[in-house]
C-alpha cells in the first residue's frame, strides 16, 4: 500500500479555560442577585 | 438527524428571565473562542484565566441588572469587546513593567542595578543623619519637639497638637519656622546634607 507523504496537519489544539473556572462563574451566576429600587440598584451574593 | 442549535439571543432573553442553565450553555458554545482570544493577547495561561473570568463576571453583572446590554444577535461580538476592554486595562496597569530581551548586543544584566546602599553610601547616610541631629539640637525647644514628633515618631500634626496642648495650626506654624531655622543652620555652619 502506499505511503501517504502528505505533512500531518498541524492544528492546535482548542483552547479551553480549567473547568474550575467554569464552575465559578455559573456558581457567581446563580449567587448574584441585583434589586432594583429606585434609580439603584442593589447587588447581593448569597452563600 | 441535525442538531437544532438554540440562537444566542434567545439563550440571552432566557437567561435574563432567570434560566441559568442558558448561561452555561452560552459559555460552553463560546468558551474557546474567547479563551483563545484572551491568550492571542496576554500569551499567559494564568492571566488569561483571569481575564476570561472577569470577563463573565462583567456579562452576568450587566444581564442580570438588565441595564446596558442590548441583544441584536451579536453575544459573542460584546464579549469579546468586554474581554478586549479587561485587556487594556490590564496592559494600562502593566505599562511600567516594560520587557527587555537578551541578545548580543545588550546584555539583560547592564540594565539591572542593586539599589541597596553600599558601604560608602551608608557611611555617608550614617554621617547626614548624625550631622541633622546635632543641627535639630540647636532649635528651640518647641520647634525641636515639633520636627521630632512628626519625622522621627511618625506623628499626625492632630496628634502633636493634642500632646502639645495647642492648635493646630500652631503646631503647623512651629513646623514651618523649624524647617526655615534649620536651612539657616545649614547655610550657616556650610554643611553637606546630600548622600
Amino acid at each position: 500500500m502506499a505511503k501517504i507523504y502528505t505533512k500531518r496537519k498541524l492544528a492546535t489544539k482548542k483552547m479551553l479555560p480549567k473547568k474550575e473556572t467554569i464552575r465559578l462563574i455559573l456558581q457567581y451566576s446563580c449567587a448574584l442577585n441585583i434589586v432594583k429600587m429606585g434609580n439603584m440598584s442593589f447587588d447581593t451574593i448569597a452563600n | 438527524m441535525a442538531k437544532i442549535e438554540i440562537p444566542d439571543a434567545i439563550l440571552v432573553n432566557k437567561y435574563i428571565d432567570g434560566d441559568e442553565n442558558s448561561l452555561a450553555i452560552l459559555v460552553k458554545r463560546h468558551q474557546s473562542k474567547i479563551y483563545g482570544y484572551i491568550y492571542s493577547k496576554v500569551s499567559d495561561r494564568d492571566l488569561t484565566e483571569d481575564i476570561f473570568q472577569d470577563t463573565f463576571f462583567k456579562v452576568i453583572h450587566t444581564l442580570k441588572s438588565k441595564k446596558y446590554y442590548n441583544e441584536e444577535g451579536k453575544f459573542l461580538s460584546w464579549v469579546l469587546r468586554i474581554s478586549n476592554n479587561l485587556i487594556i486595562d490590564k496592559f494600562r496597569n502593566d505599562k511600567k513593567m516594560y520587557m527587555k530581551r537578551d541578545t548580543e548586543e545588550f546584555s539583560i544584566f547592564a540594565s539591572i542595578t542593586d539599589n541597596s546602599p553600599n558601604i560608602e553610601k551608608e557611611l555617608i547616610n550614617n554621617q547626614v543623619d548624625i550631622d541633622l541631629k546635632k543641627l535639630i539640637q540647636k532649635l528651640p525647644q518647641d520647634q525641636k519637639e515639633v520636627l521630632m514628633m512628626r519625622y522621627y515618631s511618625d506623628m499626625s500634626f492632630k496628634e502633636i497638637a493634642d500632646i502639645t496642648g495647642v492648635s493646630v495650626n500652631t503646631t503647623l506654624g512651629r513646623m514651618r519656622y523649624a524647617i526655615a531655622n534649620l536651612r539657616k543652620l545649614i547655610e550657616k555652619n556650610k554643611i553637606y546634607l546630600t548622600s
